[in-house]
């Protein structure tokens, strides 16, 4: 007779001393771990529900400014710096993790229209209703020194932009025309112009540094190749276009806030259709800025509330609002693209986690469990009573009650263009999509 | 062993010249052929099991991946790539022997893969496609990695072998407590419990603690493997049963009247009223449940972690004193004096399924640990084992001298069974087989009748509740011999235990999630999907998803004749059909002739359910992982109330109208059959001659019947008048066909020939 008998050493399984872990021996069987697939789901549920409980995104309010926030800009070097300009003409210069304000200029008279920094991060650009252009040093002056701009350029027309090349010592500027100025020179190198509007705003791309594009109130957004005298191609919205922004990881894509509510992603080779209308604000976007990973993009609009949206999605993730913020002018989604910044008409900045939910200053078990329930939230996020869940957001009345309205009104132009297809020959009335509605048309 | 395995197909000329120049000294490891590769097979050269799969074989795996269909489970890891050989070496100049990762079993990750690699991926747009290839890679590559990890299993199964042919039923427990350790052998033990009557016995879940209950109210739990005591109480009052709930602090006792729980202090928490005269308990510990089966009838489920009851479904069948639940599901399993077996679900008022198990009343039910096997015992002395995979048919049957009244499994599928005073345990040949009725494993003589049985979970130990009090029997080979830490563990402290209980109630599955297959819930709702869909189309009134019909391109000169487009129109057409048909299949023929519910793909209803129904099975419910274009829905359903929206499980009403209208007309000897009513099987007479068959089933009134009634079909050509007991008498084995002809079944394939 051969016997064995299962026979456990408690030894190897408890723990020696108090001051040990405590030995948890893993088996992966199934048969040891049933109701795989309902467990998973209550712990989704679970996990899903406490994403909700702790979405507490904003995180501070910069108060300084003595008039609305009009533009804001980054450090390229610094993270914790942010720059932003008011519209009684002054600039200021914060620090992010100590949440007070290091500089204060008085830059221009009038608005500040436009802010941008130097690649290199030495200095930055302002642009005022005051019809110049100047450049600062990013350091303070010396003790009883004056605050003075390292170079000044008297413009002969209201300037209301600027960017600064990606890698070359060249800006350009927007207004009357586009300008793109070398920074040694008090003159533009080139100006560019179609048709006769204010342009009101400009946009390097980052990936193909030559390439620009902007936006003017005739409803039109421009492309430009800096190396040519003349731009490339238009094409033209149904209403104006606020301002646009590149993704920094495709070279080709870019985002346009618009006028009509929606913001429209273009693919500048075809811009017939944007390869997306993203749509959930309820008055005219103001400000668009991408997240680093180009994943994501973050929009300011009049509504007072801003929202984030993924690039491949029509409908926004997240909206963040509170009771004191108004109409947000402009919005930068941080260099390490875990925070947001607005500047809003009531004179604050607000920095807001990119995240709600997120913890920071996660431990390495903390980063275990939320990885896992991020994977389970996944798994299950279609499922009716967890998308449920997961896309339900608190929205001030206005927007609410703005929302219901706007979406009867869409109801019925829908309904009555069905009933237009019905009762007509079939295929004289053509069924437009919803991103081809609103392109009028594209000039080259 | 492979030294250098390569990356391409060939081998590169380079590195044998290399390694005919220098000839490097042998190692005691290394084969005696070592000058490698000879480029033509690639496969390990010294492999000791044909199972075991190299992994580095890169023709062959290649190959495997690239096959989406295979009978044999893979393994499509990559083999560790060495561009360059001497990069392997250490600093001491030594070559791995061993080089790449190593080899896994492929029973091992087959146990751990959760996908069907033998049903098609759905056809589907490009971008859903490869998204669903990606999460079965991703799903592959995990039960790789799990099976790996079965390396790390600490303890071996126990076992029990006789010497050349020697009976491992004779060997009596004195043996086998002098053959083995003094820690094992401490396990052994007889408590004498004379005074209080016949015991039933509970172990907690980890395995750990034990509570008894004897029949005069005798009430006692104790950590049994140290042998100290809990609590003894004398509750002044007949115990019916007795059962621990998540953790062996509670304990519920059915008592005479009312059912009460306790803590293990002995101390009274709550009286339940509303579950009176209870006879047996069962704890669903996922659900945190605990079902109640009573004299009047009703099986009632106890929410225990809000104290409110969820369900309290009347069976129909009187007095209920046969319960067990199958661990796999949750699902109970009532047997009845009728001799069938129901299983329930507290989500449904009807029971899930009703098998027909014997010819008298059943008196013992269980089901193993994964779910796939049912023993049964009824009052007609028969063991009988059910496949609960869908057949639902008997896989085995032994008729006993006495009868067993008294069944369990254990973790590793052994089967023991309390007759009279003897218990006699069965065992399969491997873990997931079902155990072989024909030699006892053991045997063991009680000093009084058996009244209570259960294998004790992670121990090679049986506890035994009889007249004469508690034996702990040793059975090697019985328990899980690995757990885990963060399931169950027997070794846990006192803040395990309670980290565990926290988590355990925060993922406390809820009531209305049991059902038949505990997967079902990861499969696509298909039929609020095309509901939706519907709705979609109604409300824009186009289809957006609708492809455009083909319009084709005008060509050059002379090449777009009418006659030509109509060709090329064609030629499209046919290709989109025969795309159709190749993954949609072609449709059940509609004349196929109908068969009965017992075949595997439709499982499990109330209602016998048509296979012919006018939907075909749909191809889409893969059990795979989600696809994110697939969207569930929970809608109320249009199969009526009580039914789990995503279960599939049950045809639509108005299909079953209409195939019961499209029946042939049987006529009987007696009277026409009522095929309202549940079927319950179906026997072949020989004495009919191949184009009989006879049909029996369970009515709805006359519950205490075994068969209301059996009758000869009409397709006969001598229906003869037949005695009861001659149909019953020639039943063996159950066919689930109607017709006389072997025919097809339309949904599994198989064919019942008899």
């Amino acid at each position: 007779m051969k016997v064995k008998m299962l026979s456990r050493n408690p030894d190897n399984y408890v723990r020696e001393t108090k001051l040990d872990l405590q030995r948890v021996p893993r088996n992966y069987d199934p048969a040891l771990h049933p109701f795989e697939v309902p467990r998973e789901y209550i712990r989704a549920l679970n996990a899903t529900k406490l994403e909700r409980v702790f979405a507490k995104p904003f995180l501070a309010s910069l108060d300084g400014h003595r008039d609305g926030v009009n533009c804001l800009a980054k450090h390229p070097e610094k993270l914790a710096t942010v720059l932003s300009g008011a519209c009684d003409g002054e600039v200021r210069i914060w620090n992010l993790t100590q949440r007070n304000c290091i500089r204060t200029i008085q830059a221009h008279e009038g608005f500040v229209r436009g802010i941008c920094t130097r690649f290199c991060g030495t200095s930055f650009f302002t642009v005022g209703d005051d019809k110049t252009v100047k450049q600062w040093k990013m350091d303070g002056p010396g003790y009883g020194d004056e605050e003075e701009p390292l170079h000044t350029i008297l413009g002969k027309t209201v300037y209301t932009g600027i960017d600064h090349h990606w890698k070359e010592a060249v800006f350009a500027t927007c207004g009357q025309q586009v300008d793109i100025w070398d920074e040694q020179r008090t003159n533009p190198i080139c100006s560019m112009t179609w048709g006769f509007d204010s342009i009101s705003s400009v946009k390097f791309n980052p990936i193909e540094t030559f390439l620009l594009g902007s936006c003017a109130s005739d409803r039109n957004i421009v492309l430009y190749d800096m190396r040519q005298a003349t731009p490339l191609k238009k094409v033209i919205l149904d209403m104006r276009t606020n301002t646009i922004c590149w993704n920094p990881m495709e070279a080709f894509i870019f985002t346009a806030a618009n006028e009509d509510y929606n913001l429209y992603t273009f693919d500048m080779r075809a811009l017939d259709t944007p390869v997306m209308v993203h749509m959930d604000h309820v008055s005219a976007v103001l400000d668009v800025d991408y997240s680093p990973t180009g994943k994501e993009f973050v929009s300011a609009s009049f509504d007072k509330s801003i929202r984030i949206f993924p690039v491949d999605k029509s409908r926004s993730r997240e909206v963040y609002h509170t009771k004191r913020m108004q109409h947000v002018i402009c919005v930068k989604w941080t260099s390490d693209s875990k925070y947001i910044m607005c500047g809003s008409d009531e004179m604050n900045i607000r920095l807001w986690k990119a995240n709600a939910s997120e913890k920071l200053g996660l431990t390495s078990r903390e980063k275990a469990a939320k990885d896992y329930n991020q994977k389970l939230k996944e798994k299950f996020q279609h499922y009716p009573h967890i998308k449920r869940i997961a896309r339900h957001r608190h929205l001030p009345k206005s927007i609410y009650s703005q929302i219901q309205e706007q979406r009867i009104m869409k109801e019925a132009r829908r309904r009555k263009e069905v009933n237009r297809i019905k009762h007509s020959k079939p295929g004289s009335v053509p069924l437009v999509s919803e991103k081809k509605k609103h392109v009028v048309a594209v000039v080259k | 062993m492979e030294t250098a395995p390569k990356p391409g197909k060939d081998v590169p000329p380079k590195k044998d010249k290399l390694q005919t120049k220098r000839k490097k000294p042998r190692r005691y490891w290394e084969e005696e052929t070592v000058p490698t590769t000879a480029g033509a097979s690639p496969g390990p050269p010294r492999n000791k099991k044909n199972r075991e799969l190299r992994p580095q074989r890169p023709k062959n795996a290649y190959i495997l991946k690239k096959s989406r269909i295979s009978k044999k489970p893979q393994v499509p890891k990559k083999p560790r790539e060495w561009k360059n050989p001497e990069s392997q070496r250490g600093l001491s100049g030594a070559q791995d022997p061993f080089p790449g990762p190593a080899p896994v079993p492929v029973e091992v990750v087959q146990k751990f893969c959760r996908i069907d690699k033998s049903r098609k991926l759905p056809h589907s747009k490009a971008k859903t496609r490869s998204r669903l290839e990606v999460a079965e890679a991703e799903e592959e590559e995990t039960s790789i990695k799990a099976a790996r990890s079965e390396l790390l299993l600490a303890e071996e199964p126990g076992f029990l072998e006789g010497e050349d042919g020697e009976d491992t039923a004779k060997i009596c427990q004195a043996d086998i407590v002098e053959a083995v350790d003094i820690a094992s052998a401490a396990k052994h033990f007889d408590l004498n419990l004379r005074q209080f009557g016949p015991y039933r016995l509970n172990y907690s879940r980890t395995g750990r603690h034990l509570a008894f209950g004897g029949r005069r109210g005798h009430v006692a739990a104790l950590d049994w493997v140290t042998k100290k005591l809990m609590c003894e109480i004398n509750v002044m009052e007949a115990v019916r049963d007795i059962r621990f709930l998540h953790s062996e602090a509670l304990l519920a006792v059915a008592q005479n009247r009312w059912l009460h729980i306790y803590d293990n202090q002995g101390i009274e928490l709550h009286c339940i009223r509303r579950c009176d005269r209870v006879t047996r308990l069962e704890f669903l510990p996922f659900h945190f449940l605990l079902a109640t089966a009573s004299e009047t009838g009703f099986l009632t489920y106890l929410d225990v972690s809000v104290g409110k009851i969820v369900a309290a479904l009347n069976a129909r069948a009187g007095r209920l004193d046969v319960m067990s639940q199958n661990p796999y599901n949750a699902v109970i399993h009532l047997g009845h004096s009728n001799g069938t077996a129901s299983l329930w679900s507290p989500a449904m008022k009807e029971p899930l399924a009703k098998i027909l198990c014997h010819r008298g009343g059943v008196r013992a039910v269980a089901v193993d640990s994964t779910g796939t096997y049912m023993a049964t015992s009824g009052l007609d002395h028969q063991l009988k084992i059910f496949d609960l995979r869908g057949t639902y048919q008997p896989l085995s049957t032994r008729t006993l001298p006495h009868g067993a009244g008294h069944l369990a499994f254990s973790q590793r599928g052994l089967l023991v069974a309390g007759m009279g005073d003897v218990v006699n345990i069965w065992a399969g040949q491997g873990k997931a087989s079902p155990p072989s009725l024909e030699q006892p494993y053991l045997t063991h003589r009680l000093s009084g009748p058996v009244h209570g049985l259960q294998f004790c979970p992670f121990e090679d130990v049986l506890g035994v509740g009889h007249t004469g009090g508690i034996t702990s029997m040793l059975v090697p080979g019985a328990g899980e011999p690995n757990f885990d830490g963060l399931e169950s563990n027997p070794y846990r402290s006192r803040k395990q235990r309670q980290e565990w209980e926290v988590k355990a109630l925060l993922e406390k599955v809820p009531a209305e999630l049991i059902c038949l297959d505990p997967r079902a819930l990861a499969e696509v709702d298909v039929i609020s999907l095309e509901q939706g869909k519907k709705e979609q189309i109604e409300r824009l009134g186009y289809d957006p998803q609708a492809k455009a019909p083909f319009q084709p391109k005008p060509k050059q000169k002379g090449r777009s004749s009418t006659a030509s487009l109509v060709k090329r129109k064609r030629k499209v057409m046919d290709e989109e059909h025969r795309v159709n048909e190749h993954w949609h299949g072609p449709g059940l023929p509609q004349a196929a002739p109908s068969c009965l519910c017992l075949c595997p793909c439709q499982p499990a209803t109330s209602h016998s359910v048509p296979v012919s129904s006018p939907s075909p099975v749909p191809r889409t419910r893969s059990g795979r992982a989600f696809s994110s274009s697939i969207i569930r829905r929970r809608r109320p359903s249009p199969r009526g109330p009580g039914h789990l929206p995503w279960t599939d499980l049950c045809a639509e009403p108005d299909s079953r109208v209409a195939w019961e209208q499209s029946l042939p007309k049987i006529t009987c000897r007696e009277m026409s059959v009522p095929w309202n009513k549940e079927v319950g099987a179906v026997w072949p007479l020989p004495q009919l001659g191949v184009d009989s068959c006879l049909l029996g089933w369970v009515g709805i009134k006359e519950e205490s019947d075994f068969l209301d009634n059996v009758s000869g079909s009409s397709c006969g050509p001598v229906p003869l008048p037949l005695a009861k007991h001659e149909a019953i008498l020639g039943s063996e084995g159950s066919v689930s066909c109607l017709y006389p002809h072997p025919i097809p079944c339309g949904c599994c394939g198989l064919s019942f020939a008899f």
